[in-house]
């Protein structure tokens, strides 16, 4: 921050004053308070830097100064770092041909990935350093060949039909596909992915698929080796044209030229063509994704095979154990019919004996009662025979059941009266309910 | 591998703008070729573009078309979602979604039940969803107007958005294709828009930002010190907001169309919220002009409405509303410790702001020293709808070329948390009028250390020798009543009540004067030149080590001497 200017004087200093070194250490600073800085604008980031580097303020300033100096050096740099070959320098200008225009402007490294602006500034940098009346400045000979070969390489490398020319011929740029003994040695993705690359500068189509590695899926190395195999280049051959010669000189030998120049340019293409499809099939050869690709193919289709007979099999034992479980049930079945006969069959005798029981129960019971007589009276045969007579005829109109619950009512009963109640009362609901009439009736009921 | 070996990869071009992600409104910006900020105007040429989105039968519809929605369309129409983001349901508040999409529970966060598809079917569309979807879209408006895709942004957010919250604005922005860079606070974000302008000079000054918007009102005190800023205290109001301003209006002119129609268009929901849309714009044309009207086809029961409300009724309408905003700013300064003569500045933001009678209350409660930074008071003030996109866009720039991972280290606590001294340090100084020593502040209180300032004294006017006196000094402020004449005191009190309570109140003026405090050290420049100046420097180390340096300016040597660092047991102490 610049200083801020305060108008009122600063105090005169009292008398007898003195310290040495003119300075007075007396307090310290009261504590501090801990906040957060809010990390936003340029000042915070200076901040946040002279924290995270622990630099002072003017330590933190001269860095920053240096490094945009720095910054400006860079870009300068890039391209004059190659060292100049001296047979270059020797080349005769008018072998513009034969000259390689990446290596004349010291862009050898970067050839067709070279930017316009990159070009440019190369182009400036030789300038001032081969300038011939620099040359002639510094007292050597008045050779300007070499700036002549630079301006060509500039005018070549500007314009962009022509670059393309060179560069569809500048074998500089080609990346040697592996040898088989390099192949054996493994590698594979290292030594061929700069191969693809350097030849992919030659499509139409860009971005071009790239090699992949191990990991590559299906698809993507499909897609690779179809790309390559339909590759649309655009390189072409007329930067090693012969030259025409001026027509006004012979027409028929310039047409001769031309046509020889035609001929060589389908010829080469055909050849590059070839020579491209030769090496894309060395790959595939060498490529062990495919076989791994094919191996799991076919593991694939074994699987799904193996699944269905699988799945057949399956199918199959489902089928018995379904008839063998009808079986079974139908057995079972069958046996717990047999068992309910027989034990309707018991349940049958054991009724008719309850009833048995009960009719015992029943006539035991007016026996018992004297007859239904009051105790002391002796039942004459004819009084036993009516009383027995009215109980069978009970005995005939009453259901089981009705007759175990009267038995169990009679059963232990011993005084006259109370049996006579009983039956009296049994007479009476089943008159009620009109199984018989009163009149039926001799002794019971009365 | 292989394939990294090959060439240089193309590095991935940054193009970041700033978002102003608000819950009403949002904006955004970008920062211009020559480092200013601009605001991007979408398809519709809006630079506020609601953060509505709406649907019908699939297709989406976003801004002011979709808020246009809001009457017919009101069940699929998603608006004030933004705080909803990163919450769950039990602790969000509804109340702004009545006349929209309804907010419901979804796991274990808020979603919307929309037709967002052709299907007639409802889907839950969770609240990260729907703003992925209203990020896209202002990227996307962005990207159109910058002609680049847009890949990365700074979104401003409120102070009080705790991290759940960030992670999921993280999240939902890079569903978006928006690589979030950082989040900023809104009220920082309007600081760094006005200081970021190519006139501004980094002063040391306390700031408040009165942030007004649609559905809250958060205000936040900060200390920009040599251009770095710390939140001293901030305060949020859901309750008093631009909403409550058009429910005012809606309220009046509802009551009017019962006086003619003998129905109240509040009771439908249709009528409301055409009345809801209309109110709006009334309360803006009426933060421009004095007179506004408000005219509604079919506003309940096929009957059109027209009428028209003048600034004055409306501002007594709302005066109650205004005062509550006053004080919370009142509130939120106190809370920070200082009082209303040390605020510098006061900056105005968010769409509410644009009211003059704010301003002009603002005017009134702060000293006139106070500059208040708002369209009605100052003409040079930047928009307040568009502040904190603007701050986002500059802070978007400065950090675009930055490694994420240099941006992580760089708001790291151990970076953005400091010591900020208690006291000012400051230097005597003679004042005219006293023989007294005067204290003069070189670094103000609230300052982050490591911190160095400078200031240039003048000498006495014969020079000679001067004593630098650097003391600690701290704020205070004088209360002086002013008598009031009175012969006339006795006159009045006879007339009303009424006014002699408001003159019986005398008049207090306060000032603000410094208390010197602890003496840290004293220095003799000896021999100054007649009409010579000296520069004295203090430089406050992290540890709080003080370094202290005075020189004649222009001329040679000078002094120099350390202050220690405090020891531990003495804190507070001092």
């Amino acid at each position: 921050m610049a200083a801020v200017q305060i108008s009122l004087p600063l105090p005169v200093l009292p008398q007898g004053w003195t310290e040495e070194k003119d300075f007075k250490p007396i307090g310290q600073l009261s504590s501090a308070t801990q906040r957060n800085i809010e990390p936003v604008g340029p000042h915070f980031l200076a901040h946040a830097r002279r924290k995270r580097h622990k630099r002072t303020f003017s330590e933190d300033e001269r860095i920053q100064a240096q490094e945009n100096v720095k910054k400006i050096d860079d870009d300068d740099a890039g391209e004059i770092s190659e060292p100049e070959d001296p047979l270059m320098l020797q080349r005769d200008a008018k072998d513009w041909k034969g000259q390689d225009h990446y290596a004349v402007l010291g862009l050898s490294k970067y050839r067709y990935k070279a930017t316009e602006s990159q070009i440019k500034r190369a182009h400036r940098k030789k300038d001032l350093r081969h300038h011939p009346d620099k040359k002639a400045a510094a007292g050597s000979s008045e050779d300007d060949s070499f700036f002549k070969c630079i301006q060509k390489a500039t005018e070549v490398l500007l314009d962009p039909v022509k670059r393309r020319q060179f560069d569809s011929v500048d074998e500089a740029a080609d990346v040697e596909p592996p040898s088989k003994k390099q192949a054996q040695k493994g590698g594979f993705f290292k030594l061929w992915n700069p191969v693809f690359v350097a030849e992919g500068r030659f499509s139409k189509i860009q971005p071009v698929p790239r090699l992949g590695d191990d990991n590559s899926t299906k698809e993507e190395v499909e897609d690779f080796y179809n790309f390559w195999y339909n590759f649309d280049s655009w390189r072409s051959f007329e930067y090693q044209d012969e030259d025409v010669p001026d027509d006004n000189e012979n027409r028929d030998q310039k047409r001769h030229v031309e046509r020889k120049n035609n001929n060589a340019r389908k010829k080469k293409k055909t050849e590059d063509t070839a020579r491209l499809r030769a090496l894309v099939d060395e790959c595939l050869q060498g490529d062990e994704r495919i076989k791994k690709f094919k191996k799991q193919e076919r593991a694939g289709k074994d699987k799904r095979r193996l699944d269905r007979e699988a799945a057949e099999k399956k199918e199959k034992e489902d089928k018995i154990k379904a008839a063998e479980e009808q079986e079974r049930l139908r057995k079972e079945a069958e046996e717990a019919s047999k068992v309910e006969r027989a034990e309707g069959r018991k349940a049958k005798e054991a009724a008719k004996n309850a009833v048995k029981k009960n009719k015992r129960v029943l006539k035991g019971s007016v026996k018992d009662g004297n007859y239904l007589l009051p105790a002391g009276q002796e039942a004459g045969a004819k009084r036993i025979d009516e009383v027995l007579n009215d109980v069978e005829a009970v005995m005939a109109k009453i259901e089981p059941e009705e007759m175990a619950l009267l038995a169990s009512k009679l059963n232990g009963l011993k005084v006259a009266e109370e049996i006579s109640t009983v039956w009296s009362e049994e007479v009476k609901r089943l008159v009620d309910a009109g199984k018989f009439k009163e009149v039926d009736m001799k002794v019971l009921g009365k | 591998m292989g394939a990294q070996e090959e060439g240089e990869e193309v590095p991935h071009e940054i193009n970041a703008i700033g978002i102003s992600f608000g819950n009403s409104n949002s904006s955004i910006a970008y920062t211009s070729s020559e480092g200013k900020a601009e605001v991007i105007a979408n398809e519709e040429g809006d630079r506020y573009i609601p953060s509505i989105l709406s649907y019908i039968e699939g297709e989406e519809y976003h801004g002011t078309q979709a808020k246009s929605q809001l009457v017919r369309n009101s069940q699929n129409t998603v608006a004030y979602f933004r705080d909803y983001l990163g919450k769950d349901f039990d602790s969000i508040d509804p109340t702004p979604c009545h006349a929209s999409a309804h907010p419901k529970k979804h796991e274990s966060t808020v979603a919307f039940s929309i037709q967002d598809t052709e299907s007639d079917s409802q889907n839950d569309v969770t609240v990260s969803e729907i703003t992925t979807r209203h990020i896209r879209r202002l990227a996307s408006s962005a990207s159109d107007y910058l002609g680049k895709k847009v890949n990365a942004a700074v979104i401003s957010v409120p102070t009080n958005f705790t991290e759940a919250q960030k992670e999921a604005m993280t999240k939902a922005s890079q569903a978006a294709g928006v690589q979030l860079l950082q989040m900023i606070s809104e009220p920082t974000a309007a600081v760094l828009a006005y200081d970021a302008r190519s006139d501004a000079e980094i002063k040391d000054k306390i700031i408040v930002v009165a942030d007004f918007g649609g559905t809250r009102s958060d205000i936040g005190v900060i200390a920009s010190r040599g251009g770095m800023y710390s939140i001293l205290s901030t305060s949020h109001d859901y309750e008093t907001a631009g909403a409550q301003l058009d429910q005012l209006l809606i309220d009046h002119f509802a009551k009017e169309f019962i006086k003619k129609n003998k129905t109240d268009p509040r009771q439908k929901p249709k009528s409301l919220a055409k009345l809801k849309l209309e109110a709006e714009a009334t309360k803006k044309a009426l933060s421009l002009g004095g007179n506004a009207s408000l005219s509604i086809e079919s506003l309940a029961d096929g009957v059109d409405f027209a009428s028209t409300i003048n600034r004055t009724r409306y501002e007594m309408l709302a005066a109650k509303i205004f005062g509550s905003l006053t004080r919370m700013i009142e509130d939120t300064v106190r809370k920070a410790d200082l009082d209303i003569l040390d605020v510098d500045e006061v900056i105005l933001s968010g769409g509410t702001s644009h009211t003059p009678r704010i301003s002009q209350n603002l005017q009134r409660l702060f000293s006139p020293k106070t500059r208040i930074l708002s369209p009605s008071t100052l003409p040079t003030a930047i928009d307040p709808s568009s502040l904190a996109a603007r701050g986002a866009a500059i802070q978007a720039s400065l950090i675009s070329e930055f490694d994420k991972e240099d941006i992580e280290q760089s708001t790291h606590p151990m970076v953005t948390v400091t010591p900020h001294l208690r006291n000012a340090i400051g230097v005597m100084v003679v004042s005219d009028d006293t023989k007294k020593g005067l204290f003069t502040a070189l670094v103000e209180k609230e300052t982050a250390v490591p911190c160095r300032r400078a200031g240039i004294f003048a000498a006495p006017r014969e020079g000679g020798d001067v004593m630098v006196k650097v003391c600690e000094g701290a704020r205070d402020i004088k209360v002086t009543k002013k008598e009031k004449a009175k012969t006339n005191g006795k006159a009045a009190s006879d007339d009303s009540d009424l006014d002699s309570d408001d003159e019986e109140d005398e008049e207090e003026i306060r000032e603000k004067i410094w208390k010197v405090g602890t003496v840290l050290a004293e220095a003799a420049i000896k021999g100054v030149k007649k009409g010579g100046k000296v520069e004295v420097t203090v430089h406050v180390g992290a540890d709080l080590g003080v370094v202290v340096t005075a020189r004649e300016v222009g001329a040679k040597g000078g002094v120099r001497g350390n202050l220690d660092k405090p020891r531990l047991v003495e804190n507070g102490s001092a």
